[in-house]
Protein backbone atom coordinates (compact mmCIF):
# COMPACT_ATOMS: atom_id res chain seq x y z
CA UNK A 1 0.00 0.00 0.00
CA UNK A 2 2.89 1.82 0.93
CA UNK A 3 4.69 1.65 -2.52
CA UNK A 4 1.01 2.56 -4.25
CA UNK A 5 0.81 5.52 -2.24
CA UNK A 6 4.14 6.30 -3.57
CA UNK A 7 2.93 5.44 -7.33
CA UNK A 8 -0.29 7.01 -7.50
CA UNK A 9 0.60 10.31 -5.91
CA UNK A 10 -2.14 11.89 -3.60
CA UNK A 11 -4.97 13.41 -5.62
CA UNK A 12 -4.35 11.89 -8.69
CA UNK A 13 -7.53 9.81 -8.76
CA UNK A 14 -9.53 13.06 -7.43
CA UNK A 15 -8.17 15.89 -9.95
CA UNK A 16 -10.05 16.99 -12.88
CA UNK A 17 -7.77 17.70 -15.42
CA UNK A 18 -6.39 14.21 -14.63
CA UNK A 19 -10.14 12.29 -15.47
CA UNK A 20 -10.00 14.87 -18.46
CA UNK A 21 -6.32 13.74 -19.23
CA UNK A 22 -7.07 9.86 -18.85
CA UNK A 23 -10.35 9.95 -20.67
CA UNK A 24 -9.24 11.83 -24.04
CA UNK A 25 -5.99 10.42 -23.61
CA UNK A 26 -7.66 6.89 -24.11
CA UNK A 27 -9.67 7.65 -27.02
CA UNK A 28 -7.20 9.59 -28.82
CA UNK A 29 -4.43 6.66 -28.13
CA UNK A 30 -6.63 4.00 -29.50
CA UNK A 31 -7.62 6.53 -32.48
CA UNK A 32 -4.10 7.09 -32.98
CA UNK A 33 -2.94 3.70 -32.84
CA UNK A 34 -5.62 2.04 -35.30
CA UNK A 35 -5.19 5.10 -37.48
CA UNK A 36 -1.40 4.45 -37.43
CA UNK A 37 -1.26 0.96 -38.23
CA UNK A 38 -2.78 1.55 -41.51
CA UNK A 39 -0.76 4.38 -41.97
CA UNK A 40 2.45 1.97 -41.46
CA UNK A 41 1.04 -0.72 -43.60
CA UNK A 42 0.25 1.97 -46.61
CA UNK A 43 3.96 3.34 -46.54
CA UNK A 44 2.26 6.72 -45.29
CA UNK A 45 4.24 7.24 -42.74
CA UNK A 46 5.79 9.97 -44.59
CA UNK A 47 2.24 11.75 -45.12
CA UNK A 48 1.59 11.65 -40.98
CA UNK A 49 4.65 13.38 -40.80
CA UNK A 50 4.03 16.39 -43.12
CA UNK A 51 0.64 16.85 -41.84
CA UNK A 52 2.37 17.05 -38.15
CA UNK A 53 4.27 19.83 -39.60
CA UNK A 54 1.76 21.60 -40.87
CA UNK A 55 -0.16 21.36 -38.04
CA UNK A 56 2.17 23.01 -36.06
CA UNK A 57 1.32 25.81 -38.11
CA UNK A 58 -2.29 25.39 -38.12
CA UNK A 59 -2.16 25.40 -33.91
CA UNK A 60 0.36 28.28 -33.62
CA UNK A 61 -2.03 30.59 -36.44
CA UNK A 62 -5.06 29.71 -34.03
CA UNK A 63 -2.82 30.54 -30.89
CA UNK A 64 -2.72 33.59 -32.37
CA UNK A 65 -6.15 34.63 -33.30
CA UNK A 66 -7.27 33.59 -30.06
CA UNK A 67 -9.31 30.21 -31.32
CA UNK A 68 -8.87 26.68 -29.22
CA UNK A 69 -5.44 25.13 -31.23
CA UNK A 70 -7.25 21.84 -32.27
CA UNK A 71 -9.42 23.89 -34.68
CA UNK A 72 -5.64 25.02 -36.43
CA UNK A 73 -4.73 21.89 -36.25
CA UNK A 74 -7.37 20.19 -38.27
CA UNK A 75 -8.14 22.81 -40.98
CA UNK A 76 -4.59 22.98 -41.60
CA UNK A 77 -4.10 19.64 -41.57
CA UNK A 78 -7.51 18.67 -43.58
CA UNK A 79 -6.71 21.24 -46.13
CA UNK A 80 -3.02 19.67 -46.42
CA UNK A 81 -4.41 16.28 -47.14
CA UNK A 82 -6.41 17.84 -49.30
CA UNK A 83 -3.20 19.36 -51.12
CA UNK A 84 -1.41 15.92 -51.04
CA UNK A 85 -3.91 14.33 -52.48
CA UNK A 86 -3.78 16.39 -55.46
CA UNK A 87 -0.33 16.42 -56.15
CA UNK A 88 -0.33 12.64 -55.34
CA UNK A 89 2.42 12.70 -52.15
CA UNK A 90 2.73 8.91 -52.77
CA UNK A 91 4.92 9.76 -55.61
CA UNK A 92 8.60 9.69 -54.71
CA UNK A 93 9.33 13.36 -56.40
CA UNK A 94 6.38 15.04 -54.97
CA UNK A 95 7.47 13.63 -51.22
CA UNK A 96 11.09 15.30 -52.03
CA UNK A 97 9.76 18.45 -53.08
CA UNK A 98 7.34 18.18 -50.85
CA UNK A 99 9.30 18.09 -47.88
CA UNK A 100 11.87 21.02 -49.18
CA UNK A 101 9.19 23.33 -50.18
CA UNK A 102 6.12 22.99 -48.58
CA UNK A 103 7.47 21.80 -44.78
CA UNK A 104 9.78 24.44 -44.91
CA UNK A 105 7.55 27.09 -45.34
CA UNK A 106 5.06 25.61 -42.83
CA UNK A 107 7.66 25.43 -40.11
CA UNK A 108 8.91 29.14 -41.05
CA UNK A 109 5.45 30.41 -40.66
CA UNK A 110 4.45 28.71 -37.16
CA UNK A 111 8.25 29.98 -35.77
CA UNK A 112 6.71 33.38 -36.62
CA UNK A 113 2.99 32.89 -35.25
CA UNK A 114 4.43 31.55 -32.17
CA UNK A 115 6.63 35.03 -31.93
CA UNK A 116 4.32 37.40 -32.99
CA UNK A 117 1.32 35.27 -30.31
CA UNK A 118 4.05 35.57 -27.42
CA UNK A 119 4.47 39.21 -28.39
CA UNK A 120 0.79 39.58 -28.25
CA UNK A 121 -0.52 37.49 -25.26
CA UNK A 122 1.06 36.85 -21.91
CA UNK A 123 0.26 33.40 -21.95
CA UNK A 124 3.91 31.90 -21.91
CA UNK A 125 3.36 28.89 -21.99
CA UNK A 126 1.31 28.81 -25.13
CA UNK A 127 4.29 28.04 -27.46
CA UNK A 128 5.42 25.15 -25.47
CA UNK A 129 1.73 23.96 -25.64
CA UNK A 130 1.60 23.97 -29.24
CA UNK A 131 4.97 22.01 -29.84
CA UNK A 132 5.04 20.00 -26.81
CA UNK A 133 1.77 19.02 -25.89
CA UNK A 134 -1.30 20.45 -23.29
CA UNK A 135 -3.27 17.66 -21.74
CA UNK A 136 -3.42 18.65 -17.92
CA UNK A 137 -5.34 22.06 -19.66
CA UNK A 138 -7.85 20.49 -21.77
CA UNK A 139 -10.56 22.55 -21.38
CA UNK A 140 -13.68 20.52 -20.32
CA UNK A 141 -15.51 22.11 -23.38
CA UNK A 142 -13.49 21.16 -25.84
CA UNK A 143 -13.78 17.64 -24.47
CA UNK A 144 -16.71 16.61 -26.35
CA UNK A 145 -15.28 17.82 -29.72
CA UNK A 146 -12.21 15.83 -29.05
CA UNK A 147 -14.30 12.45 -28.65
CA UNK A 148 -16.64 12.73 -31.20
CA UNK A 149 -13.38 13.89 -33.83
CA UNK A 150 -11.47 10.73 -32.27
CA UNK A 151 -14.48 8.43 -32.56
CA UNK A 152 -15.56 9.68 -36.09
CA UNK A 153 -11.86 9.38 -37.44
CA UNK A 154 -11.96 5.57 -35.88
CA UNK A 155 -14.96 4.67 -37.23
CA UNK A 156 -14.00 5.75 -40.80
CA UNK A 157 -11.17 3.89 -40.51
CA UNK A 158 -12.71 0.89 -39.03
CA UNK A 159 -15.37 1.14 -41.76
CA UNK A 160 -12.82 1.02 -44.82
CA UNK A 161 -10.67 -1.49 -42.81
CA UNK A 162 -10.71 -4.08 -45.31
CA UNK A 163 -10.69 -2.08 -48.41
CA UNK A 164 -7.91 -0.84 -46.98
CA UNK A 165 -6.29 -3.70 -46.48
CA UNK A 166 -6.95 -5.03 -49.76
CA UNK A 167 -5.78 -1.47 -51.37
CA UNK A 168 -2.06 -2.57 -49.48
CA UNK A 169 -2.16 -5.96 -50.72
CA UNK A 170 -2.78 -5.09 -54.57
CA UNK A 171 -4.20 -1.42 -55.40
CA UNK A 172 -4.87 -2.99 -59.04
CA UNK A 173 -7.39 -5.71 -57.65
CA UNK A 174 -8.84 -3.49 -55.71
CA UNK A 175 -9.98 -1.48 -57.99
CA UNK A 176 -10.64 -3.79 -60.65
CA UNK A 177 -13.04 -5.14 -58.17
CA UNK A 178 -14.63 -1.75 -58.02
CA UNK A 179 -13.12 0.00 -55.23
CA UNK A 180 -13.14 3.56 -55.35
CA UNK A 181 -9.30 3.43 -54.54
CA UNK A 182 -9.00 7.58 -54.95
CA UNK A 183 -12.06 8.13 -52.88
CA UNK A 184 -10.93 5.80 -49.96
CA UNK A 185 -7.15 7.01 -50.01
CA UNK A 186 -8.43 10.75 -49.58
CA UNK A 187 -10.88 9.81 -46.81
CA UNK A 188 -8.63 7.94 -44.97
CA UNK A 189 -5.81 10.75 -45.36
CA UNK A 190 -8.21 12.85 -44.08
CA UNK A 191 -8.87 10.62 -40.46
CA UNK A 192 -5.27 10.87 -40.78
CA UNK A 193 -5.27 13.93 -40.75
CA UNK A 194 -7.81 14.26 -37.95
CA UNK A 195 -5.81 11.91 -35.47
CA UNK A 196 -2.70 13.50 -36.23
CA UNK A 197 -4.63 17.09 -34.62
CA UNK A 198 -5.82 14.97 -31.88
CA UNK A 199 -2.35 13.65 -30.82
CA UNK A 200 -1.04 17.21 -31.21
CA UNK A 201 -3.64 18.24 -28.59
CA UNK A 202 -1.94 15.16 -26.41
CA UNK A 203 1.95 15.07 -26.99
CA UNK A 204 1.90 18.36 -29.27
CA UNK A 205 2.21 19.05 -33.02
CA UNK A 206 5.77 18.17 -33.48
CA UNK A 207 5.77 14.75 -31.84
CA UNK A 208 2.23 13.74 -32.35
CA UNK A 209 3.30 11.04 -35.15
CA UNK A 210 5.57 9.48 -32.02
CA UNK A 211 2.02 8.51 -30.92
CA UNK A 212 0.81 7.43 -34.62
CA UNK A 213 3.65 5.11 -35.70
CA UNK A 214 5.01 4.05 -32.40
CA UNK A 215 2.59 1.58 -30.91
CA UNK A 216 2.07 0.50 -34.76
CA UNK A 217 5.39 -0.47 -35.57
CA UNK A 218 6.37 -2.09 -32.21
CA UNK A 219 2.41 -4.28 -32.95
CA UNK A 220 3.93 -5.21 -36.42
CA UNK A 221 6.89 -6.52 -34.59
CA UNK A 222 4.89 -8.70 -32.26
CA UNK A 223 1.67 -10.21 -34.06
CA UNK A 224 1.02 -11.41 -37.71
CA UNK A 225 -3.05 -10.76 -38.11
CA UNK A 226 -4.40 -7.49 -38.89
CA UNK A 227 -6.96 -7.48 -36.27
CA UNK A 228 -4.93 -8.78 -33.15
CA UNK A 229 -2.13 -5.87 -34.63
CA UNK A 230 -4.94 -3.36 -33.86
CA UNK A 231 -5.39 -4.56 -31.09
CA UNK A 232 -1.91 -4.59 -29.42
CA UNK A 233 -1.04 -0.94 -30.95
CA UNK A 234 -4.23 0.27 -29.50
CA UNK A 235 -2.88 -1.36 -26.06
CA UNK A 236 0.31 -0.06 -26.45
CA UNK A 237 -1.09 3.63 -27.71
CA UNK A 238 -3.12 3.41 -23.93
CA UNK A 239 -0.90 2.03 -21.56
CA UNK A 240 1.91 4.67 -22.98
CA UNK A 241 -0.66 7.56 -22.47
CA UNK A 242 -1.67 6.51 -19.04
CA UNK A 243 1.41 5.73 -17.86
CA UNK A 244 2.74 9.19 -19.11
CA UNK A 245 -0.38 11.23 -17.28
CA UNK A 246 0.52 9.31 -14.11
CA UNK A 247 4.44 9.76 -14.59
CA UNK A 248 3.78 13.44 -15.01
CA UNK A 249 1.69 13.80 -12.18
CA UNK A 250 4.16 12.50 -9.67
CA UNK A 251 6.87 14.46 -11.28
CA UNK A 252 5.17 17.33 -9.79
CA UNK A 253 7.59 16.63 -6.98
CA UNK A 254 10.52 15.76 -8.52
CA UNK A 255 13.55 18.15 -9.12
CA UNK A 256 12.69 20.97 -9.76
CA UNK A 257 9.97 20.86 -7.22
CA UNK A 258 6.83 22.40 -7.98
CA UNK A 259 6.34 22.14 -11.66
CA UNK A 260 5.41 19.22 -13.58
CA UNK A 261 7.53 16.99 -16.55
CA UNK A 262 6.25 17.38 -19.71
CA UNK A 263 3.38 14.55 -20.41
CA UNK A 264 4.75 14.09 -23.89
CA UNK A 265 8.15 13.27 -22.92
CA UNK A 266 7.06 10.43 -20.73
CA UNK A 267 4.47 9.25 -23.22
CA UNK A 268 7.14 9.59 -26.06
CA UNK A 269 10.01 7.69 -23.98
CA UNK A 270 7.76 4.39 -23.08
CA UNK A 271 6.48 4.51 -27.21
CA UNK A 272 10.06 4.09 -28.16
CA UNK A 273 10.80 2.01 -24.97
CA UNK A 274 8.22 -0.34 -26.17
CA UNK A 275 9.43 -0.17 -29.66
CA UNK A 276 13.49 -1.18 -28.83
CA UNK A 277 11.95 -4.04 -26.30
CA UNK A 278 10.34 -5.34 -29.11
CA UNK A 279 12.80 -5.02 -31.37
CA UNK A 280 15.74 -6.61 -29.10
CA UNK A 281 13.61 -9.64 -28.49
CA UNK A 282 14.21 -10.23 -32.67
CA UNK A 283 11.29 -12.80 -32.95
CA UNK A 284 11.77 -12.89 -36.89
CA UNK A 285 15.53 -13.28 -37.56
CA UNK A 286 15.77 -16.39 -39.09
CA UNK A 287 12.59 -16.97 -40.20
CA UNK A 288 12.54 -15.08 -43.11
CA UNK A 289 12.01 -16.99 -46.80
CA UNK A 290 15.22 -17.23 -48.49
CA UNK A 291 15.56 -14.32 -50.56
CA UNK A 292 14.00 -14.28 -54.59
CA UNK A 293 16.83 -12.28 -56.52
CA UNK A 294 19.29 -15.21 -57.08
CA UNK A 295 16.76 -17.29 -58.57
CA UNK A 296 15.56 -14.42 -60.15
CA UNK A 297 19.21 -13.61 -62.02
CA UNK A 298 19.92 -17.46 -62.33
CA UNK A 299 15.91 -17.58 -64.05
CA UNK A 300 16.69 -14.68 -66.61
CA UNK A 301 20.26 -16.09 -67.84
CA UNK A 302 18.72 -19.20 -68.28
CA UNK B 1 -21.20 -18.06 -80.90
CA UNK B 2 -22.62 -19.54 -77.92
CA UNK B 3 -20.80 -19.90 -74.53
CA UNK B 4 -18.49 -17.24 -75.55
CA UNK B 5 -17.45 -15.70 -71.97
CA UNK B 6 -14.71 -13.00 -73.03
CA UNK B 7 -14.54 -11.12 -76.67
CA UNK B 8 -11.80 -8.62 -77.50
CA UNK B 9 -12.85 -6.91 -80.68
CA UNK B 10 -10.12 -4.81 -82.46
CA UNK B 11 -8.79 -3.28 -79.06
CA UNK B 12 -6.26 -0.56 -79.81
CA UNK B 13 -4.36 1.24 -76.92
CA UNK B 14 -2.03 4.06 -77.12
CA UNK B 15 -0.67 5.54 -74.14
CA UNK B 16 1.33 8.73 -74.22
CA UNK B 17 1.36 8.58 -78.16
CA UNK B 18 2.64 5.18 -77.86
CA UNK B 19 0.67 2.67 -79.53
CA UNK B 20 1.06 -0.34 -77.03
CA UNK B 21 -1.76 -2.61 -78.80
CA UNK B 22 -3.34 -2.94 -82.40
CA UNK B 23 -6.10 -4.76 -83.57
CA UNK B 24 -5.97 -7.23 -80.80
CA UNK B 25 -9.27 -9.45 -80.86
CA UNK B 26 -10.35 -12.98 -79.68
CA UNK B 27 -12.39 -14.97 -77.38
CA UNK B 28 -12.47 -16.74 -74.76
CA UNK B 29 -14.91 -20.13 -74.06
CA UNK B 30 -15.82 -20.94 -70.27
CA UNK B 31 -13.43 -23.67 -68.94
CA UNK B 32 -10.54 -22.74 -71.83
CA UNK B 33 -7.03 -22.58 -70.94
CA UNK B 34 -5.57 -19.85 -72.91
CA UNK B 35 -1.59 -18.62 -72.65
CA UNK B 36 -0.86 -15.02 -73.15
CA UNK B 37 2.64 -15.20 -74.62
CA UNK B 38 5.29 -12.99 -76.11
CA UNK B 39 8.04 -11.09 -74.78
CA UNK B 40 8.83 -8.58 -72.06
CA UNK B 41 7.07 -5.02 -72.93
CA UNK B 42 4.64 -6.86 -75.82
CA UNK B 43 1.70 -5.91 -74.26
CA UNK B 44 0.31 -8.39 -72.16
CA UNK B 45 0.26 -6.65 -69.03
CA UNK B 46 -1.42 -3.64 -70.89
CA UNK B 47 -3.95 -6.29 -72.39
CA UNK B 48 -4.79 -7.93 -69.11
CA UNK B 49 -5.45 -4.54 -67.60
CA UNK B 50 -7.77 -3.72 -70.40
CA UNK B 51 -9.81 -6.76 -69.61
CA UNK B 52 -9.93 -6.02 -65.91
CA UNK B 53 -11.08 -2.28 -67.18
CA UNK B 54 -8.20 -0.89 -65.32
CA UNK B 55 -7.00 0.41 -68.72
CA UNK B 56 -9.25 2.44 -71.39
CA UNK B 57 -9.05 1.28 -74.84
CA UNK B 58 -8.34 3.87 -77.65
CA UNK B 59 -10.11 1.71 -80.27
CA UNK B 60 -12.23 -1.32 -80.32
CA UNK B 61 -14.67 -3.17 -77.44
CA UNK B 62 -14.25 -5.76 -74.65
CA UNK B 63 -16.74 -7.87 -73.60
CA UNK B 64 -17.80 -9.91 -71.03
CA UNK B 65 -21.20 -12.35 -71.94
CA UNK B 66 -21.96 -10.12 -74.85
CA UNK B 67 -21.64 -6.73 -72.40
CA UNK B 68 -19.70 -4.29 -71.45
CA UNK B 69 -17.68 -5.04 -68.18
CA UNK B 70 -20.54 -3.59 -65.08
CA UNK B 71 -17.61 -1.56 -62.55
CA UNK B 72 -18.02 -4.48 -59.93
CA UNK B 73 -18.25 -7.32 -62.46
CA UNK B 74 -16.91 -10.19 -60.06
CA UNK B 75 -16.62 -12.79 -62.69
CA UNK B 76 -12.84 -11.76 -63.05
CA UNK B 77 -10.43 -12.90 -60.79
CA UNK B 78 -7.13 -11.51 -61.39
CA UNK B 79 -3.64 -12.33 -59.59
CA UNK B 80 -1.52 -9.64 -60.07
CA UNK B 81 2.52 -10.56 -60.82
CA UNK B 82 3.54 -8.48 -57.87
CA UNK B 83 2.56 -7.83 -54.53
CA UNK B 84 3.11 -4.45 -52.84
CA UNK B 85 3.79 -6.42 -49.44
CA UNK B 86 6.47 -5.80 -47.46
CA UNK B 87 7.38 -9.00 -44.86
CA UNK B 88 6.39 -7.18 -41.76
CA UNK B 89 2.88 -6.75 -43.15
CA UNK B 90 0.04 -7.91 -40.66
CA UNK B 91 -1.35 -9.83 -43.35
CA UNK B 92 -1.36 -14.01 -42.57
CA UNK B 93 -1.90 -15.97 -45.33
CA UNK B 94 -5.69 -16.73 -44.46
CA UNK B 95 -6.24 -13.08 -44.40
CA UNK B 96 -5.70 -12.75 -47.73
CA UNK B 97 -7.85 -15.60 -49.00
CA UNK B 98 -10.85 -14.21 -46.94
CA UNK B 99 -10.23 -10.89 -48.35
CA UNK B 100 -10.97 -12.30 -51.37
CA UNK B 101 -14.57 -12.99 -50.41
CA UNK B 102 -15.29 -9.25 -49.47
CA UNK B 103 -12.29 -7.34 -49.22
CA UNK B 104 -14.28 -5.01 -51.67
CA UNK B 105 -16.87 -4.34 -48.98
CA UNK B 106 -17.12 -1.65 -46.41
CA UNK B 107 -18.12 -2.06 -42.67
CA UNK B 108 -17.14 -4.55 -40.61
CA UNK B 109 -17.31 -8.44 -40.46
CA UNK B 110 -17.84 -11.04 -37.67
CA UNK B 111 -15.54 -14.05 -37.54
CA UNK B 112 -17.52 -16.88 -38.91
CA UNK B 113 -16.95 -20.85 -38.51
CA UNK B 114 -18.29 -21.29 -42.17
CA UNK B 115 -16.24 -18.25 -43.78
CA UNK B 116 -12.95 -20.07 -41.93
CA UNK B 117 -13.99 -23.09 -43.28
CA UNK B 118 -14.62 -22.14 -46.52
CA UNK B 119 -11.05 -20.33 -46.74
CA UNK B 120 -9.46 -23.54 -45.00
CA UNK B 121 -10.69 -25.80 -48.15
CA UNK B 122 -9.21 -23.01 -50.93
CA UNK B 123 -6.19 -23.36 -48.97
CA UNK B 124 -5.78 -27.19 -49.17
CA UNK B 125 -6.91 -26.91 -52.68
CA UNK B 126 -4.29 -25.23 -54.06
CA UNK B 127 -1.54 -26.43 -51.67
CA UNK B 128 -0.68 -23.51 -49.08
CA UNK B 129 -2.62 -25.39 -46.28
CA UNK B 130 1.11 -25.43 -44.42
CA UNK B 131 1.51 -22.06 -43.83
CA UNK B 132 -2.03 -20.47 -43.14
CA UNK B 133 -0.80 -19.27 -40.61
CA UNK B 134 2.20 -17.25 -41.71
CA UNK B 135 2.40 -13.52 -42.66
CA UNK B 136 1.94 -13.37 -46.61
CA UNK B 137 5.20 -10.97 -46.83
CA UNK B 138 7.28 -14.10 -45.66
CA UNK B 139 6.61 -16.14 -48.17
CA UNK B 140 8.80 -17.19 -51.45
CA UNK B 141 7.56 -16.04 -54.41
CA UNK B 142 6.09 -19.66 -55.79
CA UNK B 143 4.04 -19.89 -52.25
CA UNK B 144 2.83 -15.93 -52.60
CA UNK B 145 1.29 -17.47 -55.79
CA UNK B 146 -0.68 -20.44 -54.88
CA UNK B 147 -2.23 -17.60 -51.76
CA UNK B 148 -3.04 -15.20 -54.41
CA UNK B 149 -4.66 -18.02 -56.61
CA UNK B 150 -6.58 -18.80 -53.82
CA UNK B 151 -7.46 -15.34 -52.97
CA UNK B 152 -8.76 -15.32 -56.33
CA UNK B 153 -10.71 -18.49 -57.18
CA UNK B 154 -12.61 -17.90 -53.87
CA UNK B 155 -14.58 -15.19 -55.22
CA UNK B 156 -15.80 -17.81 -57.76
CA UNK B 157 -14.42 -15.93 -60.35
CA UNK B 158 -15.23 -17.66 -64.23
CA UNK B 159 -12.59 -16.10 -65.76
CA UNK B 160 -8.96 -16.29 -63.82
CA UNK B 161 -7.04 -13.51 -65.47
CA UNK B 162 -2.63 -14.16 -63.81
CA UNK B 163 -0.07 -12.16 -64.51
CA UNK B 164 3.55 -13.53 -65.01
CA UNK B 165 3.06 -16.07 -62.63
CA UNK B 166 6.02 -18.28 -63.71
CA UNK B 167 8.21 -15.18 -63.30
CA UNK B 168 10.77 -15.90 -60.72
CA UNK B 169 10.02 -18.93 -60.20
CA UNK B 170 12.67 -22.43 -59.71
CA UNK B 171 11.16 -24.69 -62.12
CA UNK B 172 9.45 -27.05 -59.06
CA UNK B 173 6.96 -24.01 -57.86
CA UNK B 174 6.10 -23.38 -61.59
CA UNK B 175 4.86 -27.08 -62.17
CA UNK B 176 3.41 -26.54 -58.98
CA UNK B 177 1.55 -23.13 -60.01
CA UNK B 178 0.93 -25.25 -63.56
CA UNK B 179 -0.55 -28.25 -62.18
CA UNK B 180 -3.06 -26.52 -59.55
CA UNK B 181 -4.36 -24.26 -62.19
CA UNK B 182 -4.85 -27.15 -64.79
CA UNK B 183 -6.20 -29.42 -61.69
CA UNK B 184 -9.18 -26.43 -60.58
CA UNK B 185 -10.05 -24.64 -63.23
CA UNK B 186 -11.07 -27.56 -65.42
CA UNK B 187 -13.23 -28.68 -62.26
CA UNK B 188 -14.83 -25.63 -61.76
CA UNK B 189 -15.61 -24.88 -65.13
CA UNK B 190 -13.32 -22.02 -64.80
CA UNK B 191 -11.31 -20.38 -67.84
CA UNK B 192 -7.47 -19.49 -67.45
CA UNK B 193 -5.93 -16.50 -69.14
CA UNK B 194 -2.44 -16.97 -68.04
CA UNK B 195 0.65 -14.84 -69.15
CA UNK B 196 4.06 -15.93 -69.44
CA UNK B 197 7.20 -15.50 -71.37
CA UNK B 198 7.82 -18.81 -71.94
CA UNK B 199 4.81 -21.04 -73.39
CA UNK B 200 7.30 -24.12 -72.61
CA UNK B 201 5.57 -24.92 -68.99
CA UNK B 202 2.04 -24.10 -70.27
CA UNK B 203 2.32 -26.83 -73.45
CA UNK B 204 0.88 -29.87 -71.76
CA UNK B 205 -2.24 -27.71 -70.39
CA UNK B 206 -2.79 -24.70 -73.03
CA UNK B 207 -5.94 -25.14 -75.44
CA UNK B 208 -4.94 -22.24 -77.02
CA UNK B 209 -2.21 -19.50 -77.30
CA UNK B 210 -2.75 -15.59 -77.88
CA UNK B 211 1.17 -14.79 -79.06
CA UNK B 212 2.02 -10.70 -78.78
CA UNK B 213 4.64 -9.50 -80.13
CA UNK B 214 5.03 -5.62 -80.84
CA UNK B 215 1.59 -4.46 -80.00
CA UNK B 216 -0.35 -7.21 -81.92
CA UNK B 217 -1.48 -10.39 -81.30
CA UNK B 218 -1.74 -13.84 -83.30
CA UNK B 219 -4.58 -16.34 -82.26
CA UNK B 220 -5.31 -19.78 -82.39
CA UNK B 221 -3.91 -23.27 -81.10
CA UNK B 222 -0.07 -23.66 -80.36
CA UNK B 223 0.09 -25.67 -84.14
CA UNK B 224 -1.40 -22.61 -85.69
CA UNK B 225 0.40 -19.74 -83.95
CA UNK B 226 3.68 -21.12 -83.23
CA UNK B 227 5.27 -21.29 -86.92
CA UNK B 228 8.13 -19.33 -88.17
CA UNK B 229 5.73 -17.40 -91.19
CA UNK B 230 2.86 -16.68 -88.25
CA UNK B 231 5.31 -15.03 -85.84
CA UNK B 232 7.73 -13.61 -88.24
CA UNK B 233 4.62 -11.45 -89.78
CA UNK B 234 3.96 -10.56 -86.03
CA UNK B 235 7.40 -9.72 -84.86
CA UNK B 236 8.19 -7.79 -88.39
CA UNK B 237 11.09 -9.68 -88.49
CA UNK B 238 12.42 -13.37 -89.53
CA UNK B 239 12.37 -15.42 -86.17
CA UNK B 240 12.96 -19.58 -86.28
CA UNK B 241 10.42 -21.51 -84.53
CA UNK B 242 12.73 -24.44 -83.07
CA UNK B 243 11.48 -27.54 -81.47
CA UNK B 244 13.98 -29.55 -79.13
CA UNK B 245 13.22 -32.47 -77.02
CA UNK B 246 9.11 -31.47 -77.34
CA UNK B 247 10.51 -27.81 -75.80
CA UNK B 248 9.99 -25.04 -78.17
CA UNK B 249 12.19 -22.11 -78.72
CA UNK B 250 11.43 -18.93 -80.78
CA UNK B 251 14.57 -17.44 -82.12
CA UNK B 252 15.19 -14.41 -84.02
CA UNK B 253 17.49 -14.29 -86.88
CA UNK B 254 20.79 -14.05 -86.17
CA UNK B 255 21.88 -10.36 -85.95
CA UNK B 256 24.65 -10.96 -89.73
CA UNK B 257 21.38 -11.41 -91.49
CA UNK B 258 20.30 -8.26 -91.01
CA UNK B 259 21.40 -6.10 -93.98
CA UNK B 260 24.00 -3.91 -92.83
CA UNK B 261 22.43 -1.10 -94.69
CA UNK B 262 19.43 -1.25 -92.80
CA UNK B 263 21.69 -1.08 -89.85
CA UNK B 264 23.14 2.05 -89.78
CA UNK B 265 20.48 3.82 -90.93
CA UNK B 266 18.74 2.56 -87.46
CA UNK B 267 22.15 4.11 -85.90
CA UNK B 268 21.79 7.07 -86.88
CA UNK B 269 18.41 7.71 -86.30
CA UNK B 270 19.01 6.75 -82.78
CA UNK B 271 22.33 8.91 -82.91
Amino acid sequence: MIVLRYVFEPGFFASGPVHIALAVGAVVAVTSAVVGLFTVMRGQSFAGHSLADIATTGGSGAFLVGVNQFWGYLAFGAGAAAFMEMIGVQRRRGRDVATGVVLGAALGLAALFLYLGTQYSSTTGASFAILFGSIFVITSSTVPVLIASALLALATVVALGRVLLLSSLSPDIAAARGVPVRAVGAAFLMALATSVALSAMIIGAVLSTALLIGPAATALRVTKGPVRAAAVAAGIGVAATWLGILLAYDSFYWPPAGRGWPVSFFVVTLIVGGYLVSYLRRRDRGKVAPTEPDREHACSVA
Amino acid sequence: MTGELLRLDRVGVRLGGREILRDVSFTIRPGEFTGLIGPNGAGKTTLLRVILGLQDVTQGSVLIDGAPRAPRDASIGYVPQKLGIEPDMPLRVRDVVSLGIDGHKFGIRLPSRARRERVDEMLTAVGAEGYADARVGELSGGEQQRVMIAHALIGRPRLLLLDEPLANLDISSEQGIVSVLARLAPAEGIAVLLSAHDMNPLMPVMDRIIYVAAGRAAVGTTDEVVRPEVLSRLYGQHVDVIRVHGRVLVVAAPEGAVDPALRDEDASVVG
